[in-house]
C-alpha cells in the first residue's frame, strides 16, 4: 500500500495514537472535562423533576443516553482544531501515510480517552439514576456501541467545521440529527433490559449501526478533511 | 488568482519564488505539495501526476510553512518524533544530531510553547533535515531567524541542494546561496 | 449520449433551460393542483371513520412525499458535484434546499392540524411525524452550514457532503423512528395513514402528489437561476446575459 514510505500504515496508526494520548494526557484537565460534563448533565435531570428512584428509573435509560451525546459533542469538536490552528494538521496531511489512517487514528484515539471513558463511568451513573445493576452489561455495552459511532459521526461534523469561527454549535446542529437513531436503539436497549425483556434487537441493530458507521465515516470525514485543507 | 504559471525544477536546482504579498507566493507552495487543488493545470512529479503517485510523492518531499508548526504540549523531540516518524524510522540520536546542526539541541527536552520564535523555526528546520527528503518546499524560512540562523539555514540549503536535492524556497528578500538558482517573481 | 450530460453540466444551458421550463411546470402544477384540490376537497364522499379530517390527507402525503423527494434529488445533485466536480449540481443543491425544507415543514404542520381531530392534541409523536422533524433538522444543518463559510465554494462542498451522508441516514431514521414507537406504544394511535383507499380517495391523492412535483420542479427552475447566477457572476456569459436584459429593458 505504502510503496514510497518506510513506515507500515500500522505502524502509523499506532505513533499517531500514541501522539493524540501524549498529548490529552498533557492537559488532564481538558481530558476530565467532558466526564464531568456527563455528571453534571445527569444530575440536571433529577434536580429539574424531582423524582425518586423508582420513578428515575424509568426515565433512567433517557437520561443516561442523552448526556453521553451531549457531552460527546463537546469533546469531538477538539479532534482537529488544535492541529489545524497551529499547522501540524498539514504537517499531517502530507506525511505520506494518507489523510485516512490519520483520521482512523484520531478518531480512535479520542474515542479512547472520552467514549470508553464515559462507559467506565456510567455505572456510577447508572446506580444514581436507579439502574438496576443486573442491567450494566447490556447499558454499557450499548454505550460502547454508541459512542464508537458517536466519535464516528462526530469526527465527519468536526471535519466540516474545523475552519469556522463558532463552529461548535453547528457541530452539534449537524450530528445530532445523524445520531438520533443511536439514541433510540442505545436508549431503547437499555429499557427493554430494566423492564426485563430482551434487549438482544436493539443491540444487534446498535452494532449494525456502529459497523456500517465505522466502515463509511473515515472516508466521508477525510473528505471533509480534505475540502477544509483546501 | 495564480494564472500562467509554468515551473520546472530538477535535482541540483533551487527555485526561489519572490513577490510583493498577496500574489500567491505561498497558494503556489501549497499547490506544489498536492494541499490545494488548481483549478487548471497539472503538477506532476518524475513525470507522472502527483495525484497518482502521492504516497511515493509525500515520502520525498518535506514541507515547511509559514508557522513552524509545533505542538506546543510536545517537547522539541517529541514533535520531531512525531513528525519524522511517519515517514522513516528514526532514532532519538539521529533526531538530537539534527537539533544539534540546527543549534537547538538544549531545547529538545523542553516544550516547544517555551521556545522563543527564533528557536522554533530551528526545531522546524531540524525536523526538515531529519525527513531526509529530497524535495525541499520551504516558505519564508528565514522568518524570526538572527543573523547566525539565517546564515545557517542557507549552509543547509546549499548542501542539500549540492548533494543532489532539489528546493522551492518562498521568501521576499535575495538568497545567498551558491548553487543552480532559478527565480520566479510573481506580480499583481 | 454523453454529450447530453455535459451539456447538464453548463451552466450557461441550465441557465437556459430552467427557464424555458418554467411556465411549462407552473402550468401543469396548476392543472394537476386544481383537479386535485376540487376533487378532494368537494367532491370525494367523507370517511366513515376520519369524517371529513381525512381530507388532510390531500396536503399531508404530497408534502410528506415531497420532502423525501426534494432531499434525495439534493443529495444526488451533491453528490455528483463532489465526484465529479460539476459545480452546477451545488447550485441544484442550493436550490433544493429551502423548497425541501418548506415541504417538510408543511407536513408537520398539515399532520399537527390532522392530529388534532384524531388525537385530541396538536402534537403526538406519531412515527411519520417525528420523522419528518428529523428530517427538517437535517435540512436546517445543511442549509446552515453551506451558509457558514465565508468561502462560498467551500460552503457548497461542505453542505454536499453532509448532504450526501444524511441521505443514507434518512432511511436509517425512519425505521428507528417506526421501531421506537412500537416499542412505546401508547394506548390510542391513530396513525396518519390513509383509510382504506377507494378509487374516489386516490385519484385526487395522486393528482395532489403530481402538482406537488410539478410545482417544486417549477420553483427548482426559478431558484435554481438565481443560484447559476450569482455562482457565475464573475463569467462573461453572466454579464453579456444581463447586458441583453439592460437593453431589453431600455
Amino acid at each position: 500500500m505504502n510503496v514510497g514510505s518506510q513506515v507500515g500504515s500500522i505502524e502509523a496508526f499506532t505513533l499517531i495514537v500514541r501522539r493524540e494520548l501524549c498529548l490529552s494526557f498533557r492537559r488532564p484537565d481538558q481530558l476530565l472535562q467532558p466526564l464531568v460534563f456527563f455528571l453534571i448533565v445527569t444530575t440536571l435531570f433529577p434536580l429539574g423533576l424531582s423524582l425518586q428512584l423508582s420513578l428515575l428509573r424509568d426515565m433512567a435509560p433517557g437520561v443516561l443516553w442523552v448526556a453521553a451525546l451531549l457531552s460527546s459533542l463537546l469533546s469531538v469538536d477538539s479532534l482537529f482544531k488544535s492541529d489545524a490552528d497551529d499547522g501540524t494538521l498539514e504537517q499531517l496531511a502530507l506525511c505520506g501515510q494518507g489523510l485516512t489512517v490519520i483520521v482512523v487514528a484520531k478518531t480512535f484515539a479520542h474515542w479512547l480517552v472520552s467514549g470508553a471513558a464515559l462507559v467506565l463511568v456510567s455505572p456510577v451513573v447508572g446506580t444514581a439514576l436507579g439502574i438496576p445493576t443486573g442491567v450494566f452489561p447490556t447499558m454499557m455495552l450499548s454505550l460502547t456501541l454508541g459512542t464508537l459511532t458517536l466519535s464516528w459521526l462526530g469526527a465527519i461534523g468536526a471535519g466540516l467545521t474545523v475552519g469556522l469561527k463558532r463552529g461548535n454549535v453547528l457541530l452539534s446542529l449537524i450530528v445530532l440529527p445523524l445520531a438520533m437513531p443511536l439514541l433510540i436503539f442505545g436508549a431503547g436497549a437499555t429499557d427493554r433490559a430494566i423492564s426485563g425483556s430482551s434487549a438482544a434487537g436493539a443491540l444487534y441493530f446498535l452494532a449494525a449501526l456502529c459497523v456500517f458507521t465505522c466502515t463509511l465515516a473515515p472516508f466521508a470525514a477525510t473528505v471533509a478533511l480534505r475540502i477544509t485543507l483546501e | 488568482m495564480l494564472k500562467g504559471v509554468s515551473l520546472t525544477l530538477r535535482p541540483r536546482q533551487l527555485l526561489h519564488i519572490s513577490g510583493p504579498n498577496g500574489t500567491g507566493k505561498t497558494t503556489l507552495l501549497r499547490v506544489v505539495c498536492g494541499l490545494l487543488r488548481p483549478e487548471q493545470g497539472l503538477v506532476s512529479w518524475l513525470g507522472q501526476s502527483i495525484s497518482s503517485v502521492r504516497a511515493e510523492y509525500q515520502a520525498a518531499l518535506a514541507y515547511a510553512s509559514h508557522e513552524p508548526a509545533l505542538k506546543g504540549d510536545l517537547t522539541a523531540l517529541e514533535n520531531l518524533r512525531f513528525a519524522v516518524g511517519l515517514k522513516r524510522r528514526v532514532t532519538a540520536g539521529e533526531l538530537r544530531a539534527s537539533l544539534e546542526k540546527t543549534g537547538v539541541a538544549g531545547c529538545a527536552d523542553l516544550p516547544a510553547r517555551v521556545l522563543s520564535a527564533g528557536q522554533r523555526r530551528r526545531v522546524a528546520l531540524a525536523r526538515i533535515l531529519s525527513m531526509k527528503a529530497s524535495l525541499w518546499l520551504l516558505d519564508e524560512p528565514f522568518t524570526n531567524l538572527d543573523a547566525a540562523g539565517t546564515d545557517l539555514t542557507g549552509a543547509l540549503l546549499q548542501s542539500h541542494v549540492e548533494g543532489g536535492g532539489a528546493a522551492l524556497v518562498v521568501a521576499h528578500h535575495d538568497l545567498k546561496v551558491d548553487v543552480d538558482m532559478r527565480r520566479l517573481e510573481l506580480g499583481l | 449520449m454523453w454529450t447530453w450530460f455535459y451539456k447538464l453540466a453548463s451552466p450557461p444551458y441550465v441557465y437556459g433551460a430552467a427557464a424555458a421550463l418554467v411556465p411549462w411546470f407552473l402550468g401543469a402544477a396548476a392543472l394537476a393542483l386544481g383537479y386535485g384540490l376540487i376533487d378532494g376537497l368537494a367532491i370525494a364522499p367523507p370517511d366513515y371513520q376520519q369524517g371529513d379530517a381525512f381530507r388532510m390527507i390531500y396536503v399531508h402525503v404530497p408534502s410528506a412525499l415531497l420532502s423525501l423527494t426534494v432531499y434525495t434529488v439534493m443529495a444526488a445533485a451533491s453528490a455528483v458535484a463532489l465526484i465529479w466536480r460539476i459545480k452546477v449540481g451545488h447550485a441544484v443543491s442550493a436550490a433544493a434546499a429551502p423548497i425541501g425544507a418548506s415541504f417538510t415543514l408543511l407536513a408537520l404542520v398539515t399532520g399537527s392540524l390532522w392530529g388534532r381531530p384524531m388525537w385530541g392534541t396538536y402534537w403526538a409523536w406519531d412515527p411519520r411525524l417525528t420523522s419528518e422533524l428529523i428530517l427538517l433538522f437535517l435540512y436546517v444543518g445543511v442549509m446552515s452550514l453551506r451558509s457558514a463559510f465565508e468561502d462560498p465554494e467551500r460552503g457548497d462542498r461542505a453542505a454536499a457532503l453532509l448532504a450526501t451522508v444524511g441521505v443514507v441516514n434518512v432511511p436509517i431514521v425512519h425505521f428507528s423512528v417506526v421501531w421506537w414507537n412500537s416499542l412505546h406504544q401508547g394506548a390510542t394511535i391513530v396513525k396518519l395513514g390513509a383509510p382504506s383507499m377507494a378509487g374516489s380517495m386516490l385519484w385526487p391523492l395522486l393528482s395532489m402528489w403530481l402538482g406537488f412535483m410539478l410545482f417544486f420542479a417549477a420553483v427548482l427552475c426559478i431558484r435554481l437561476q438565481g443560484e447559476v447566477l450569482n455562482r457565475e457572476r464573475q463569467t462573461k456569459w453572466v454579464r453579456e446575459a444581463i447586458m441583453v436584459r439592460r437593453e431589453v429593458k431600455s
